[in-house]
């Protein structure tokens, strides 16, 4: 029993433990045990999650998501549009979602809001609601799949950013859209160009043909149903078209750069 | 096809290698993805459950959080995919499949079966699967089979969204990659006890024989 117990305490005396757990392995196995010479790395996951719970393994994981942000741009189809459904599938109540309860949600006065547009674009002029709400609109009903996990259906009603970033003269071949947003904390969040150009994504202006109430992100926001929930920026109020990886709220903190779906 | 109670020379099975190497790796290589799969995925499952009264102990997953579980998961899932569809290439090309885990027929299971449960079935030959072993095996790989499928539609609802409809749409597909993994988990709860019960097939799955 003292040697079993031993096996769960780092720094055991590997020799040692080597030596026991031969002696338990049949003849045969045991000779080709110890010339495989694989009981060391076997034997450095008994002593402790340290393995798991390192920096190296941090690292491994994220050079890995960096290859999967890659290897989704690779399967990212243009022109494949996100399935749509009936207004009957709309899912009511739709949930409200973030990492602050709702009275914590940002109360912007649209009045004084203005959308600032910035970066590699010919027109930087910043827009007021009047002004967004004069331009042509769409409406979509979509699945909005959360990192979660769960799902939820949707209509949303705004412009096509394709548009927009058209209209302000935006250098199409820059990387990413940068949104700001006015949620505390300063949510942000980096989408890559050809997202952005994708017919459906679209900044947002109504939620089931209702100006969009405080909890779905008023005045405005992008919603992008081939990207997972919180590649959805609400209560936006910048964008930045530029060549450079800004990172994002979430993206930050370990959630996969790219999340398409 | 039953292998009862025979008395085989085991002089001649312990000399023939039982395993393959490229058995044996995959193997080991599948039960670490497996694992790192499955206990990344309850992480996972926790932040929405599909049950409100089953979520899986921290102690038991792997990650700390849903971002963390999520980087496992799409890093082991390369390890799970990689090493089982060249496991089902070697498995079919060297008629593997067709030589071990058929023919199944359901006399054979119920007869080897009620054997195996009063422990009159043998074990001698460990190269020739029992009726209810090649039911297993066979079960198993379909189940990986739909379990990968399922996760990719969970995983890429619009660009595969084809494969997604196939599944009922992206809520059921969910539930389809759950009971996988139930049956996944209890597989190997089965499968580790009986490794213990006849530990020369655990041998064999080291060493080949």
């Amino acid at each position: 029993m003292g040697r079993l117990r031993k096996l769960l305490i780092p720094g055991v005396d590997k020799q040692l433990l080597i030596k026991d757990a031969t002696k338990v392995m049949p003849d045969l196995a045991r000779r080709r045990f110890i010339s495989g010479g694989a009981s060391l790395g076997a034997l450095t996951l008994l002593t402790g999650c340290d393995v798991l719970d390192s920096s190296s393994a941090e690292e491994m994981l994220k050079k890995v998501s960096k290859f999967n942000d890659a290897v989704q741009a690779f399967i990212f189809n243009p022109d494949a549009l996100a399935p749509t459904f009936p207004e009957s599938a709309i899912t009511k109540p739709f949930p409200f979602n973030a990492y602050y309860e709702l009275d914590d949600a940002p109360e912007i006065d649209g009045k004084a809001w203005r959308f600032e547009v910035r970066g590699l674009v010919d027109n930087k002029k910043s827009w007021t609601l009047e002004e967004l709400y004069k331009l042509p609109q769409v409406k979509q009903v979509t699945r909005h799949i959360c990192v979660e996990g769960w799902s939820a259906i949707g209509s949303w009603t705004g412009t096509p950013l394709r548009d927009f970033l058209k209209l302000v003269g935006a250098d199409t071949r820059a990387k990413y859209c940068w949104f700001q947003c006015a949620d505390r904390e300063g949510y942000n969040s980096p989408l890559d160009m050809r997202t952005a150009l994708h017919p459906q994504t679209q900044m947002t202006f109504k939620f089931g043909d209702e100006i969009l109430p405080r909890a779905y992100g008023y005045p405005m926001k992008i919603r992008v149903p081939t990207k997972l929930g919180f590649k959805n920026p609400k209560y936006v109020v910048s964008m930045e078209v530029t060549n450079d990886y800004k990172g994002g709220y979430w993206e930050d903190q370990g959630y996969n750069s790219f999340s398409g779906s | 096809m039953s292998s009862l109670a025979a008395t085989g020379q085991p002089t001649a099975a312990t000399a023939k290698v039982i395993q393959p190497a490229w058995v044996r790796v995959m193997h080991w290589i599948n039960a670490v993805a497996m694992i790192l799969m499955i206990m990344s995925g309850w992480q996972i499952y926790n932040a929405s459950p599909l049950f409100q009264s089953l979520t899986f102990s921290r102690t038991i997953t792997l990650g700390g959080w849903l971002g963390g579980a999520l980087l496992w998961h799409f890093a082991a899932m390369w390890l799970l995919m990689i090493n089982g569809l060249a496991y089902l290439i070697m498995g079919i090309a060297t008629g593997r499949f067709t030589r071990k885990l058929l023919p199944i027929s359901p006399r054979g299971v119920i007869s080897d079966a009620t054997a195996a449960l009063t422990f009159k079935l043998s074990h001698n030959d460990l190269s020739k699967y029992n009726q209810v072993q090649k039911l297993l095996y066979a079960g198993i790989i379909v189940v990986g089979v739909v379990i990968v499928l399922s996760g990719l539609s969970i995983w890429k609802p619009v660009q595969l969204q084809y494969l997604t409809a196939l599944f009922g749409g992206y809520d059921v597909a969910r539930y389809v990659h759950f009971f996988c993994m139930a049956a996944i988990v209890a597989f190997l709860v089965v499968h580790v006890l009986l490794a213990i019960l006849v530990p020369r097939s655990l041998r064999a799955m080291i060493i080949g024989r």
